[in-house]
């Protein structure tokens, strides 16, 4: 008896109190205004919120795209396993964006104006309008997963409705919806990059450039395998599904070529306008450009590059860490280090702007383990089983 | 034509008449602030404070120089504001002024993070908070009237008219005044492509704390970058297709193939 006695869910049991613990500051917020609970000034109007949840968040998302994209467009079939979960990710990251802006806007209550006024020459126009569309795409990329655990319920307010004709309509809508998802990837991912361009007095030369959208393509498109072998190395720990090793270390091999070229394009724009001495004599920046190059960039083009690395299992997960890191590393430079502030001010986030920010994380992270034991996540297998026994029978 | 002030450090007093005027004009509450050992008050513009006088003691050219110089909206001829604007809450008029709308507002800040100047402000304190910055008294000007600053202006070290006759005056200020009276730069003809308030000062303008910008106006490349919008569109849902067939169609060949040879060895 002792025995079958449920262990308690300390992991469900902290991350509800992170939860609670954000949501705390949140009502405060709406009450008292921004002024009360963030250390957000005239002279750093974009914090903590915009630097992790909206930069941060949106770049990690990005294995939503890439992953959707080489396996339906690439017609890669080896990675369909991590296709669902990745999408799901994704979804979850762009909700929590949406969210953290519910925050972080003065008028929340007005997001919706960005719909009806349209100012076609902003870069964060466009950033809302793809994140908007994209979010929606990435719900019906997702939906499938819910029809099918719907059809399946036993609960007999979901067996009036045959389920089977929304999940048909979305399959054969499947690949536009893939298309269109890399293409408003492609948009805003890259658009992120275009809202510093706005910024030439203020942001570092080591970082301000014209390139500056690609490069924030490219090192979204990176970090998306890096952020799914993360993910998937997490989830096997917790929920035990173990994805093949053959899987973990072809989206690994990947990362060398995609951050070779995101090198190769930051070192080449650097000379071509002439400021590459700067890596060494821009004291103290080029210490934090130099940070997330070397954590995000080359050690993990090293350490991805040797078979030895790629084929176990924590040496993998630990040099896609490194990716997600010095990604983290690289949005937190152009939209907040390197950014220099109005004379006069100072800024360090006020813990009630982290908590709501692990809040939102805690959302997400009790979302995905939800999605876990309620959904579908690992389709394809049981799918092909189903068949062959109908089949067979 | 577009209207511009003409800001002349050398005749201003101090006396910062102009923010007490700009405070009557649009209503904004006083700011309880701390002595700070200056006769400059409040410390910083806020979303209560359009303009404030800089107090600058600095040493230029063997001689002490006890500069006040106005700060307040520049209004751009190429805002980064404006073109930052998500909603498109704020306008540059043709005549001048850079204007804010707060019924389009949303409270992204993105204005404050793009302003070269560091000029909008934001109301951190309320519950439903709004942008605020100096509004170039577009409303008196509609009605034929000066920017309130500039009516109030004792000394004329504020004079407003128009943008280019201004530039000319400036100019001849500079040609026909006394030796080193004037440091030889127009703050503002050529900055970030040009603004409409112009500054003379008899020390040069990095001493004052004015920001060093470029000539070239601070949207052109988020500009470049937004022109290319449409074609990374058709150009990438052009390429994805073409991969997803391409990819389709070599499946399908090799699919082909294989029953072929499956075919071909069972009749051997």
């Amino acid at each position: 008896m002792i025995e079958q006695k449920r262990r308690f869910p300390w992991g469900i049991s902290i991350l509800t109190t992170l939860v609670i613990l954000g949501l705390i500051p949140m009502i405060i917020r709406y009450i008292n205004g921004l002024g009360y609970i963030s250390n957000l000034s005239d002279g750093r109007p974009w914090g903590f919120w915009i630097s992790f949840d909206l930069y941060c968040g949106v770049a990690l998302a990005a294995g939503g795209f890439t992953l959707a994209g080489w396996i339906y467009l690439f017609n890669r079939e080896k990675y369909h396993e991590v296709a669902r979960p990745a999408v799901l990710t994704a979804f979850l990251g762009y909700t929590l964006v949406i969210l953290a802006l519910l925050v972080d806007l003065g008028q929340p209550w007005y997001i919706w104006h960005a719909i009806i006024y349209w100012n076609i020459h902003s870069p964060l126009f466009e950033v809302a309008i793809c994140v908007m569309t994209y979010t929606a795409v990435l719900a019906l990329e997702f939906s499938p997963a819910v029809f099918e655990a719907l059809s399946k319920s036993n609960l007999p307010i979901f067996r009036w409705f045959n389920w089977h004709i929304p999940l048909r309509l979305i399959r054969t809508l499947q690949i536009p919806l893939v298309i269109a998802g890399v293409v408003l990837s492609t948009l805003h991912q890259s658009s992120l990059g275009s809202m510093l361009l706005m910024m030439p007095e203020t942001l570092n030369t080591l970082w301000y450039s014209p390139v500056l959208p690609i490069c924030f393509l490219i090192s979204a498109i990176a970090v998306g395998p890096a952020m799914v072998i993360f993910e998937s190395t997490l989830s096997t720990k917790v929920f035990g599904h173990k994805l093949p090793i053959d899987v973990l270390s072809g989206l690994g091999r990947a990362i060398p070529y995609i951050l070779g070229i995101y090198l190769a394009l930051k070192l080449g724009d650097l000379i071509v306008r002439g400021d590459i001495g700067l890596v060494f004599t821009e004291y103290p920046q080029n210490m934090l450009w130099w940070g997330e190059i070397i954590i995000g960039v080359i050690l993990p083009i090293i350490l991805l590059s040797m078979p030895s690395i790629r084929e176990n299992r924590g040496r993998i997960f630990w040099s896609a860490s490194l990716v997600v890191l010095g990604l983290i590393f690289n949005r937190f430079n152009v939209s907040m280090l390197a950014l220099a502030m109005r004379t006069g001010y100072t800024y360090f986030p006020h813990w009630m702007e982290i908590a709501i920010s692990v809040g939102l994380v805690a959302d997400a992270m009790l979302v995905i383990w939800l999605s876990y034991r309620l959904l579908p996540m690992v389709h394809e297998e049981e799918h092909k089983v189903e068949e062959a026994a109908g089949v067979s029978a | 034509m577009s209207k511009g002030v003409l800001v002349d450090a050398t005749k201003c007093i101090g006396c910062r008449a102009c923010q007490v005027a700009c405070k009557q004009w649009n209503e904004l509450p006083a700011e309880e602030t701390s002595n700070t050992g200056t006769y400059e008050n409040p410390p910083l513009m806020s979303a209560y404070t359009f303009t404030k006088i800089n107090f600058t003691e600095v040493e230029y050219n063997g001689k002490f120089h006890w500069v006040f110089n106005k700060l307040q909206c520049m209004h751009c001829e190429h805002p980064a504001c404006v073109e930052a604007c998500i909603v498109g809450a704020l306008e540059k008029r043709p005549d001048g002024p850079v204007t804010y709308d707060d019924r389009k507002c949303i409270g992204c800040r993105y204005c404050q993070t793009a302003c070269p100047f560091g000029i909008p402000n934001f109301e951190w304190d309320k519950a439903v908070p709004w942008i605020r910055k100096c509004t170039f008294c577009a409303d008196r000007q509609g009605g034929s009237l000066k920017p309130a600053c500039v009516t109030t202006c004792p000394t004329g070290a504020l004079e407003f008219g128009d943008h280019d006759e201004l530039i000319a005056e400036a100019k001849r200020r500079i040609l026909t005044a006394p030796n080193n009276k004037y440091y030889n730069h127009i703050y503002g003809e050529k900055e970030v492509g040009g603004t409409s308030w112009l500054y003379l000062s008899p020390v040069p303008f990095d001493m004052l704390g004015f920001p060093t910008v470029g000539t070239k106006a601070v949207t052109v490349n988020a500009e470049r970058a937004m022109s290319l919008v449409p074609w990374v569109l058709v150009g990438v849902a052009a390429v994805m297709t073409g991969t997803y067939w391409l990819t389709k169609r070599r499946q399908r060949i090799r699919e082909l193939e294989n029953s072929e040879k499956e075919k071909t060895g069972v009749t051997k």
